[in-house]
């Protein structure tokens, strides 16, 4: 047996850290799903009509739809009957200020090393806090709502700025868009708003945590981020969930809008419970995020950590519409035991000299399948269009694998598009170099894995860029090739 | 400080090394030569631990402890230092990161404290100085797209860093030019103490002008057939390595 062979037997990864749940009293939805479930829903969350409409209109249409195949992810057919689609924690009803949220609920993201209590918070980050199916808690509102910018709950948007929800609500993500996005549009529980008025630079990292706590419960969260005409953000979106025997159902819809000369950065730290090393359990990644850069000189900068989940179907993209926009989209993949992830981003030139940059970096370890699916997509006016996509991959033992699907589609011929593609093996000789220098074989791991991760991580916002060395290094544990 | 005896090692079944004695103390430099194929770079690996080669027979013991039975790294932090023929790449790790990383654990294994990032900055560009080495090199990727000199400088500058009790130099010399030589072979002159050893292996004389070996070993078919002083390197370079073989054959008839 070689030594990747031995060492990959001897040491298995390390037991996710956030796999405790904690027993609270909820209020749920009965199991399954029909008409009446997302009439209950949007009762309970005393929704307006339009909005309730606008769920019934999506269901129908997600009735006329089938599940995608296409992807390179294989998994037993989810019974979507079998689903709670509402799940919320008893006592956490819309607490007024954070001092009158449950303490129980704060000790939840306490124990995951969030802080919602502002005078112990991070320095310089805003935090949107939700557990199964509603907002828990938003630290900095006052703040922000000083320079004029919306940070809350979808639900309390929903409310407070009906306006800014009817206008962007599905304008980027349609409801029909997809199968599961027109789920979401169906069920969606809550998740964040954020809107950034004209001229303002969002002066903290926004960011929202995302937590599943309940059993059998699908988590449908919807974000929806609009930055107005040359405005700044960066927002950051972390995850995970309880370590479960079955699997579990996570199907986001994230929606960003750019407005001229705004930008917007979208960093997104994925660590939901992968499954055991045997592939047991874990949570079914389906998330659909889009980006409009609707006005000229806007730029969306996609940035995400994939580490957890056992199935991941996710592909951050951008529409690049106004003239001059710019989309970028910086991944890395990790998958280890039996996991599998098909991401990758959509580019779509739409405006005059638009230009685009895909970053992907997957690493595939155990017996797990990591796809790079992307599309560049260059329309007839899009005159000097620009891409470059790079996609490497690193594989690490002999079980796993590692597979590109670069689409392109020009249809200017004008446009400019390049694509790069790697795939290297952590060698034998790297980490006995490494050991020769004193180093252990886990630290060697961490260091070639974080360096071929590096152009990446410099793209997170400082405070996260550490966590996620760390938390790739640990996804990686014990599976040395 | 090291004490070879009867190793034996072999490769995917192959047998390579096939008995070794050698004897180092502290203070000495001790050149290993010999044909190509005649298991001079199997035996720096089989040293610093490389996985592939399989110790069948023999015993290693270096400053009291059973060498053969620690892991790589545990020989790098108990002082083994190999200074790869062909050093390796890591992209987007830099030089500095890297070394810290190593410097660090050497330490902790030790019992000393880590270096903080200011002193670790000071030691390092006190020892830069020893290889002539460019701090901008330090911050590039390891080794990727360096010159043969720069991965070969950058291995001395390691050395010095590590500051390792023994040091294996594995044909350090080949791809360099003659500048490249002087400062590497410098700078391995002035790492030298009376409580350090250095093992030098190489096939040729050359490297050995710079850096003056007390003793000379001959290595053929896995086995030191013949040991002298630096005059025997000097008889090698001027008569080649075919009579040492038809003595071996001679002997072996």
């Amino acid at each position: 047996m070689s030594k990747d062979n031995k060492i990959l037997e001897e040491l298995t990864s390390k037991d996710y850290e956030h796999g405790w749940s904690v027993d609270l009293e909820t209020d749920e939805a009965p199991i399954g799903l029909n008409e009446g479930i997302i009439r209950w829903i949007s009762a309970k969350k005393e929704e307006p009509g339009w909005l309730l409409e606008w769920r019934l209109k999506a269901f129908n249409n997600w009735l006329t739809m089938t599940e995608p195949v296409w992807a390179n992810v294989h998994y037993p057919k989810i019974d979507l009957q079998g689903l709670r689609y509402y799940s919320a924690p008893k006592k956490s009803n819309k607490p007024k200020s954070l001092d009158e949220i449950d303490p129980e609920l704060l000790q939840i993201y306490e124990r995951l090393g969030i802080n919602l209590n502002e005078q112990k918070r991070l320095q310089g980050i805003a935090v949107d806090a939700v557990l199964d199916s509603v907002s828990v808690g938003t630290t900095f509102k006052e703040t922000l709502s000083k320079l004029g910018i919306i940070f809350c709950s979808f639900s309390e948007a929903v409310h407070e700025h009906p306006e800014l929800v009817k206008k962007y609500l599905g304008s980027v993500v349609p409801m029909t868009d997809n199968y599961y996005a027109a789920l979401n549009s169906a069920v969606f529980s809550d998740g964040s708003f954020c809107y950034i008025p004209t001229g303002v630079r969002c002066p903290m990292e926004l960011s929202t945590y995302f937590r599943i706590n309940a059993a059998n419960t699908g988590q449908f969260e919807r974000t929806l981020i609009i930055a107005d005409e040359g405005s700044y953000v960066s927002y950051l979106e972390g995850c995970t969930a309880p370590q479960r025997d079955e699997n579990q159902l996570h199907a986001a819809v994230v929606e960003i809008y750019a407005a001229k000369n705004s930008e917007v950065k979208y960093s997104t730290v994925q660590n939901w419970y992968p499954g055991d090393k045997s592939g047991k359990g874990g949570i079914y990644n389906f998330v659909t995020k889009r980006g409009i850069c609707a006005g000229d000189h806007s730029k969306i900068s996609w940035t995400q950590v994939e580490t957890g989940s056992a199935v991941t179907w996710k592909y951050p993209s951008c529409i690049l519409k106004g003239d001059y926009s710019i989309g970028e989209f910086y991944s890395v993949a990790v998958t280890n035991n039996y996991q599998q992830a098909d991401t990758g981003t959509k580019m779509i030139h739409i405006g005059k000299n638009t230009r685009s940059r895909i970053v992907s970096k997957g690493i595939s370890a155990g017996r797990s399948q990591n796809s790079y699916r992307g599309q560049v997509q260059v329309m007839k006016r899009a005159s000097n269009a620009r891409n470059f996509s790079q996609c490497d991959s690193l594989l690490m033992g002999d079980r796993c694998g590692a597979h590109t699907f670069p689409y392109i589609d020009i249809q200017n011929p004008t446009a400019k598009v390049e694509h790069e593609a790697t795939t290297s093996k952590i060698g034998e000789d790297q980490l006995f170099y490494c050991n020769q220098r004193g180093i252990s074989t886990e630290d060697a791991v961490a260091l070639i894995v974080n360096g071929y991760a590096k152009e990446v991580l410099n793209q997170l916002p400082m405070e996260f860029a550490v966590e996620a060395q760390k938390l790739l290094a640990l996804t990686l544990e014990g599976s040395v090739g | 400080m090291l004490s070879i005896k009867n190793l034996h090692a072999s490769i995917e079944g192959t047998p390579i090394l096939r008995g070794i004695n050698l004897e180092v103390k502290a203070g000495e430099v001790h050149a290993i030569m010999g044909p190509n194929g005649s298991g001079k770079s199997t035996l720096a690996s089989v040293l610093a631990g490389r996985e592939e080669y399989e110790v069948t027979e023999g015993e290693v013991v270096f400053q009291g402890k059973d060498l053969l039975e620690l892991a790589p790294e545990d020989r790098a932090r108990e002082g083994v230092f190999l200074a790869f023929q062909y050093p390796v790449e890591i992209p987007g790790v830099s030089t500095t990161n890297f070394l810290r990383t190593a410097v660090n654990q050497v330490r902790e294994y030790r019992g000393l404290p880590a270096l903080d990032a200011v002193k670790f900055l000071s030691v390092m560009k006190e020892k830069m100085k020893l290889v002539e080495i460019d701090q901008k090199l330090l911050s590039r990727s390891l080794n990727e797209g360096f010159s043969g000199g720069e991965k070969k400088r950058n291995e001395i500058f390691q050395m010095a860093m590590l500051e390792p009790t023994l040091s294996i130099l594995d044909e350090t010399d080949s791809g360099l030019d003659i500048d490249a030589l002087r400062i590497v072979s410098h700078g391995v002159n002035t790492l030298k103490s009376d409580k350090t050893a250095t093992i030098v292996v190489t096939h040729y004389q050359r490297l050995l002008d710079y850096i003056v070996p007390d003793y000379v070993h001959v290595l053929y078919n896995g086995r030191i057939v013949k040991s002298g002083t630096k005059e025997l390197a000097m008889e090698l370079e001027e008569k080649g390595y075919d009579w040492i073989k038809e003595e071996v054959n001679a002997a072996s008839v």
